[in-house]
């Protein structure tokens, strides 16, 4: 019977090119992806670089694309994310904490675990809708930084949820036992250990929602934030519009002027978002840093 | 063994976890200031016989059980009972030292201010390191973190965590097994010299330590349903030179377990 | 040897008890939360979406291919809105699906690791990138691009939308992918090496197929995420709804619908308002129908497996 060996050779041959060829696709693949990032940066660096100036940053949009600014977009950005990541923050520690902590494993609690996974996945407008309805209209709100910031919490308390539940399944069983055989009541043990253990976690999810929050511009607009605001926000129930809004304006604009502001604005924002993130990977690494002792 | 020199009384104590039984038809009395140990072949109840005591096992969601505990004679599971007020009563140190990610201080001080205390706790907390011969080595450094012990130190720091809410019964659950000899050894004497004012419960399943360091022992094992009963309680010396059961006996010449 | 000097007293034990009771019942509240947010949305668009039906016939609506509400002949029918939204999504997802899944596999079978270390981040700054950046990069340089290139394509278009929209949720599907064929067990990679696979075959003919359901999860997860997504195709798709399959001519979707009413000047209250409603609740249920389907995808498929 003739040798199966040649017969082999040629097939290990075809295949290994194969499977090359696949490999490089693959890396194509990223490579593709990777320009595509570069070259929208490059784009938009170029467009807006020499249009940032303090004049930019403390000015208030106007008619003429050369007197524009984005002070009042970035005031009201900091008002709305500011309500929004407090009350995101506190409702969506507190329900983390109910259902990992106090809540038996139920209807109950299967209900809100599905529950949240699907409003995470509900199109950012449609919370724009609800706050229209909700809290601008019912709630007599308005189109006020408040009632902005409480759509943007709405919008991003599933991901705080869901960031905090991890972040306090991971702490060891063990550290709760040891309080219990003491005589620690559950809500001690949680105040006093298991939250700040879990602290840093926690706080990374909050970061990355507010990450989110800050580039969003859909919901708010149905909300009914202005896009052509000349003022500052002076007050919870001011009126307002957010930076993203604020490009959204700019980009609407026939002019190419104007676009060039847009671009200068995106970059500020780009570089804000920068900084979140950097400080959500700080607070990562010295997290692990303190656990691996 | 009468109600005065029992602190903790299991009387026809039966677990279960849903419908299943784990332990069947205990009757246990600890003796005031001694030692007792619990052993047995693994997986045969023992931790969970001794979770009762100090109603840990009310964290399990299906735990069930039928029969009396009395702590002190009164009855521990009467429905106007809390069960965070018992724990530092009657006190717990785990199989592997858990310290809090907090200072050597922090971590003894923890019971005691959650429980309210108002006293001194410099002086609380210096003499509950004592009492848990833990005190001399780490003097110098009361604010640095537990973690940064060995492990026989961090399992005498929660010793002294147990101490310093002056608990009258103290439950030890296997609490040599993650330690090397040198440690288990420094375990044993302290644990000699806490028996004089403090009820011990060791959970064991070193043999050699139960005869070295109890003054009484119960033999739990699992039947062939593998639900626990108690198969022998008797004082140490008399257990280990002269069983009663032929169980019993079996186990501790080792012909298995 | 005594007691240390330590007592709890019962002052203390019921001052913490009713401490205990009080805050499982804020903690409860703040969960009750999020199931008040799915109430209020369904209500608020039941309730809205409700009162236009009163005034205009569902039939109409889901069967006309006129969508005129804001001129003088008001026509109500949803299927240009619909035509555009597909346009772009399915555009998108063109671009996405096999981009996504040839990065995962990179990712997950060839990278080594310190280029996983650079390329995991690089791919998670693609996802953080506002909308607006997106919209801003396709009309003022995707499209431009495409004109230059054939003069059929319009200023405003589906096709350009389309393409940066796969390039957003491109990350999206990546790492989900990624995560369900890092759960494929090592057994199963290392029974196919042992009998002579490739590399590339033990990825297309045992990862994948193993991780199918959580890929096609992660699939129908993005395109619902398209079908959602609002700043790029109001800055770059136009607002024509135009029942139409050509990708080079503006159309409009349902999502930059919503936005145009809400900037423009239909006062609240009329019917030409109502709309966003009516657009909103159509919305809400494809998107919610799309999560569903993906929860039960990977939900029983994995039973096969494990």
């Amino acid at each position: 019977m003739e040798s199966g060996y040649e017969y082999f050779q040629r097939g290990m041959l075809r295949r290994k090119w194969k499977g090359r060829i696949f490999h490089a696709i693959c890396l194509l693949a990223i490579v593709l992806v990777l320009m595509v990032l570069a070259t929208l940066l490059y784009n938009i660096i170029e467009q807006g670089w020499n249009r940032i100036d303090w004049d930019f940053l403390t000015g208030f949009p106007s008619r003429r694309p050369e007197r524009a600014g984005i002070y009042g977009a970035l005031i009201g950005s900091i008002y709305v994310i500011s309500i929004a990541s407090i009350t995101s923050f506190v409702l969506g520690v507190g329900a983390a904490v109910y259902l990992e902590e106090y809540a038996t494993r139920g209807w109950f609690v299967k209900t809100v675990q599905v529950n949240i996974s699907n409003l995470a996945g509900v199109p950012s407008v449609v919370y724009g809708l609800l706050g229209l309805e909700i809290f601008a209209r019912t709630l007599g709100l308005g189109d006020s930084v408040l009632a902005g910031g409480f759509t943007m919490a709405l919008l991003v308390l599933p991901i705080v949820i869901i960031a905090s539940e991890e972040a306090l399944r991971a702490v060891p069983s063990t550290i709760r036992e040891g309080a219990f055989a003491l005589g620690a009541s559950r809500w001690q043990s949680i105040w006093h250990l298991v939250l700040p253990q879990a602290f840093p976690s926690i706080m990374t999810g909050v970061i990355l929602a507010v990450s989110r929050a800050i580039g969003e511009a859909a919901p708010l607009i149905v909300l009914g934030a202005l896009a052509f605001v000349p003022f500052a926000p002076d007050g919870l129930l001011s009126q307002f519009t957010v930076l993203p809004i604020q490009i959204f304006s700019w980009i609407s604009r026939p002019q190419a002027a104007f676009h060039e502001v847009a671009a200068a604005a995106i970059m500020v924002l780009l570089v804000v978002l920068l900084s979140m993130n950097a400080v959500a990977v700080l607070l990562r690494l010295k997290y692990q840093k303190r656990s691996g002792v | 063994m009468t109600g005065e020199s029992a602190v903790v009384q299991a009387k026809r104590l039966s677990v279960y976890y849903g419908t299943t039984q784990v332990i069947s038809d205990v009757n246990l009395d600890v003796a005031r200031s001694k030692i007792t140990a619990i052993i047995g072949p693994s997986g045969s109840g023992k931790s969970t016989l001794l979770r009762c005591f100090n109603r840990m096992n009310d964290l399990i969601p299906n735990f069930k059980m039928s029969g009396q505990v009395l702590f002190e004679g009164h009855d521990l599971y009467a429905p106007d009972v809390d069960p965070t007020t018992i724990r530092y009563q009657v006190g717990m140190v785990f199989q592997r030292p858990n310290p809090f990610p907090k200072s050597i201080f922090d971590n003894v001080a923890f019971g005691p201010r959650i429980n309210g205390f108002r006293g001194d706790l410099q002086s609380l907390v210096e003499e509950s390191l004592r009492r848990a011969a833990l005190f001399d080595e780490v003097k110098d450094r009361l604010k640095s973190s537990a973690l940064a012990l060995s492990g026989g130190q961090q399992q005498r720091l929660c010793i002294a965590r147990a101490l310093a809410v002056s608990p009258r019964v103290i439950l030890m659950d296997e609490p040599c097994s993650s330690l090397d000899p040198m440690a288990t050894l420094a375990i044993e004497e302290l644990m000699r010299e806490l028996s004089e004012y403090y009820s011990i419960v060791i959970v064991t399943h070193n043999m050699q330590q139960a005869a070295r360091v109890s003054d009484f022992t119960a033999f739990l094992m699992g039947d062939e349903r593998r639900v626990a009963e108690l198969i022998e309680f008797n004082e140490t010396r008399q257990m280990f030179t002269n069983p009663t059961d032929e169980r019993t006996e079996a186990y501790i010449t080792g012909r298995f377990g | 040897m005594g007691p240390i000097g330590f007592v709890s007293t019962s002052e203390l034990r019921l001052r913490r008890y009713f401490t205990e009771r009080i805050i499982k019942i804020l903690l409860l509240l703040c969960s009750v939360v999020s199931i008040l947010t799915t109430i209020g949305i369904v209500s608020v668009l039941i309730f809205e979406a409700g009162l236009f039906f009163s005034e205009v016939s569902i039939i109409e609506f889901v069967t006309s291919t006129k969508w005129t509400p804001l001129f003088s002949s008001k026509h109500f029918g949803i299927w240009p809105l619909l035509t555009g939204t597909l346009l772009t999504s399915f555009g998108a997802m063109l671009i996405a699906l096999p981009l996504g899944l040839l990065s995962a596999i990179y990712l997950s079978e060839y990278a080594p690791d310190p280029a996983r270390q650079i390329l995991k981040p690089i791919l998670e700054i693609l996802a953080g990138i506002p909308t607006v950046i997106y919209g801003f990069f396709a009309l003022l340089f995707v499209t431009p691009l495409l004109r230059s290139i054939s003069d059929d394509v319009a200023i405003f278009n589906a096709i350009s939308p389309a393409i940066v929209m796969g390039i957003m949720i491109l990350p999206m599907v990546s790492s989900l992918s990624e995560d369900a064929m890092k759960a494929v067990p090592r057994s199963l990679r290392e029974g196919a090496y042992a009998l002579g696979a490739t590399k590339m075959e033990v990825a297309t003919r045992v990862v994948v197929p193993a991780a199918l359901s959580g890929i096609v999860a992660a699939f129908i997860l993005a395109v619902s995420r398209a079908i959602g997504e609002t700043m790029i195709v109001a800055i770059a798709a136009g607002s024509n709804p135009n029942f139409t399959f050509n990708p080079l001519v503006p159309i409009q979707t349902m999502t930059g619908y919503i936005v145009q009413v809400v900037l423009g000047d239909a006062p609240t209250g009329t019917l030409a308002h109502k709309t966003i409603f009516a657009v909103g609740i159509s919305l809400f249920l494809i998107t919610l129908v799309m999560n569903l389907l993906s929860q039960m995808v990977v939900g029983k498929f994995r039973e096969v497996y494990e």
